[in-house]
């Protein structure tokens, strides 16, 4: 590929027909890429004609590409990638990034294949060395032991999925203009994959990974009881819930709820862990997280060091009464209005 | 029906510690496993076996030659057989020359009809390797999966993504990637272990798999480390001591001011 394009390409979220908010901290990225250099931030979508494509340009994004596939339905894995390296090879991106949702991770790797080019996974911080130009990608590796930045010094684009909630969407500009397009294809209707029903989660549950706040209990809630006070906690705060491994492994939470290297990763604005010592395999999944509240009796508890704010003391105790002060504030507050 | 898995060996993560001067890992070259999820996939070929009489299971694993460890801990949870791609060349391949390797040794292989990996790594933990081998395989790249099922020349697949499950119905071959969900791997007998530990396995390098060592390790890498750092962990910590009834309160009113700054809950008096 010619090295002559600078521009910085987005992949859209689509998810339910729709495009998700996630999009927008991809959006973003791609101004943060674009600095003080003129280079255009170009959103694509695949796949579905979106309601309102100037969202994304009040959100930063300078051109929007709506890429119509030419089927009707949805399309699986392999024409999406497909559209989607067409698409990069027409636009020569400089940049491309996607989030690292079950969809960026799949379409990623399979164009980075197809164009030959590398691709970082996952990365938590993206930059311009200013000495070079070249995307600087900066991720955890071994399980969140280290962090490591990575290159694509010598092919194009440099391609890189970046982890939900590692940027705040910019605050929307209606005056903002740019350009939105639309590129329609031919694709035929028939591939190897065919997609036959979408069951659709809808426990009332959060979702760990998009939650704002998260509350997570460990083993030093002590009891399965006990561990039942965080989704009070959690209901009080419209928060998610997590568990560490030793509190699935006490059976006190499903596997789902694991936060960790083999659980899920999450980085909500505020995190709070209850009896969780804070060891390296559960950090991994939750460093990130903009604010970190610990409740431990350990003063010396890894968690304990690595919190904005620590409460020590006997973490069912704290729990049961936080939730109790915050139902007090909730029912003044619907009392006083 | 030919089914390959691919598995990797990884450090035991129970015994990281870091050297406190350089934050270098510090690990014990002995301490390895096979990658849990690769384990998952294993079991899932060996299901398949079952219900499958005359079904080959290959695992396929590149690394250094200590990595027989791992493809004979496949072949005790079910594989017939392995092969490990390893030669000084292979170095520092990145998930990139990792994939044209193993794309080229499945050629090799003859017709697959089924790939298997893991969803991800518990060192690399991209979650590339598996896609990008399908892509250079030109097969279809079924990720996440959580159920399987064979239906004559196709398979049926249960997809875990963000808000629910997808249903796909996808022709072979097709390379799947599989989570944890899938299947509860059980213990191999002893008697399992005891002949796994007597195979042999067949050592490929770049010649075997007719590639030039220019088109593997470092210098078909795309991707260069440029930097390793220890991420800043301790962070600035406001300590409350819920001792006593007056201590549990001012900590209790100390999380509710900070959940206050951070907008969790509205500013003001209530
Ligand atoms: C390969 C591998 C992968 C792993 N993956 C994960 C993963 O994904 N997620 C994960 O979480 N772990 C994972 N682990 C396990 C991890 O190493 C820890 O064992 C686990 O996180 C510990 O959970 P915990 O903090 O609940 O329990 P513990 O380590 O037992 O800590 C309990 C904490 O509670 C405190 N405490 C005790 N009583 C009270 C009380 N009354 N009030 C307040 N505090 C109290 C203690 O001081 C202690 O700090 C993994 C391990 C390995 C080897
Ligand atoms: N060196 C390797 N040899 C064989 N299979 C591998 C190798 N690296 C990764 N894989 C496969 O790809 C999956 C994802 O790994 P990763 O991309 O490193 O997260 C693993 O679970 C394995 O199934």
């Amino acid at each position: 590929m010619e090295q002559n394009s600078n521009g910085i390409m987005v992949l859209a979220e689509v998810r339910g027909g729709a495009i998700h908010p996630v999009t927008r901290e991809m959006v973003a990225w791609g101004r943060k890429l674009a600095g003080q250099f003129s280079r255009p931030v170009t959103c694509v979508i695949i796949g579905i004609d979106p309601d309102d494509p100037e969202d994304l340009i009040r959100y930063g994004a300078d051109r929007v590409l709506s890429v119509n596939p030419g089927f009707t339905g949805n399309s699986p894995a392999t024409p999406t990638a497909g559209l989607f390296v067409d698409v990069i090879r027409e636009e020569r991106p400089a940049i491309v990034i996607a989030p690292a949702t079950t969809s960026g991770r799949t379409l990623m790797p399979i164009a980075a294949a197809r164009l030959n080019t590398g691709l970082t996974a996952d990365c938590t911080d993206l930059a311009i060395d200013p000495k070079d130009g070249l995307l600087l990608q900066t991720r955890p590796a071994i399980g969140g032991n280290v962090m490591a930045t990575i290159k694509t010094p010598n092919t194009l684009p440099q391609m890189a999925t970046v982890r939900p909630r590692s940027i705040r969407p910019l605050q929307p500009d209606s005056a903002r203009r740019g350009q939105v397009l639309v590129k329609t294809y031919e694709m035929p209707d028939s591939w190897p994959e065919q997609l036959l029903s979408f069951i659709r989660d809808e426990r009332k549950e959060i979702n760990l990974e998009e939650a704002e706040i998260v509350v997570t209990g460990g083993k030093g809630m002590k009891t399965k009881e006990n561990f039942a006070l965080l989704e009070d906690l959690a209901a009080a705060l419209g928060a998610g819930l997590g568990a560490t491994r030793a509190a699935v492994e006490a059976g006190w939470a499903p596997f789902t709820r694991q936060v960790g290297l083999t659980g899920k990763t999450v980085a909500p604005k505020v995190y709070i862990a209850a009896g969780v010592s804070g060891k390296i395999q559960h950090l991994a999944g939750m460093i990130t997280s903009e604010t970190i509240i610990a409740v431990n009796e350990d003063p010396e508890a890894q968690m304990v060091k690595v919190a904005d704010l620590a409460v020590i003391g006997d973490a069912p105790a704290v729990v049961e009464k936080l939730t109790k002060a915050l139902i007090h504030l909730k029912n003044k507050r619907k009392g006083g209005a | 029906m030919n089914v390959i898995v691919f598995i990797k060996q990884v450090p035991g993560t129970t015994n990281v510690r870091m050297d406190p001067a350089t934050g270098a890992m510090l690990r014990d070259p002995s301490d390895t496993v096979l990658n849990p999820l690769d384990e998952h996939a294993i079991t899932e070929a060996a299901k398949i076996k079952d219900g499958q009489p005359g079904t080959v299971v290959t695992a396929l694993t590149m690394g250094p030659p200590s990595a027989v460890k791992a493809l004979q801990e496949a072949c005790a949870r079910g594989a017939d057989q392995g092969v490990l791609l390893s030669h000084k060349a292979f170095a520092g391949s990145d998930t990139i020359a990792t994939s044209r390797a193993l794309a080229a040794a499945v050629r090799k292989l003859g017709p697959v009809d089924l790939i298997l990996a893991g969803e991800k790594s518990i060192d690399g933990e991209t979650g590339q390797v598996g896609p990008m081998t399908a892509a250079m395989l030109e097969l279809p790249a079924v990720t996440f999966v959580r159920r399987l099922n064979l239906e004559g020349g196709r398979i049926r697949v249960q997809r875990l993504v963000e808000d629910g499950v997808e249903e796909l119905a996808v022709t072979l071959p097709a390379l799947v990637t599989v989570v944890r969900d899938i299947n509860n791997p059980p213990l191999p007998s002893l008697r399992r272990y005891v002949m796994a530990k007597k195979m042999t396995f067949p050592v490929w390098g770049p010649e075997e798999l007719g590639l030039k060592e220019t088109d593997t390790g470092l210098k078909a890498s795309p991707t260069r480390v440029v930097k390793v750092f220890s991420p800043k962990f301790a962070r600035s910590t406001a300590i409350f001591r819920a001792d006593g009834e007056a201590g549990l309160d001012a900590s209790v009113q100390a999380v509710i001011d900070l959940l206050r700054t951070k907008e969790i809950l509205k500013k003001g008096g209530a």
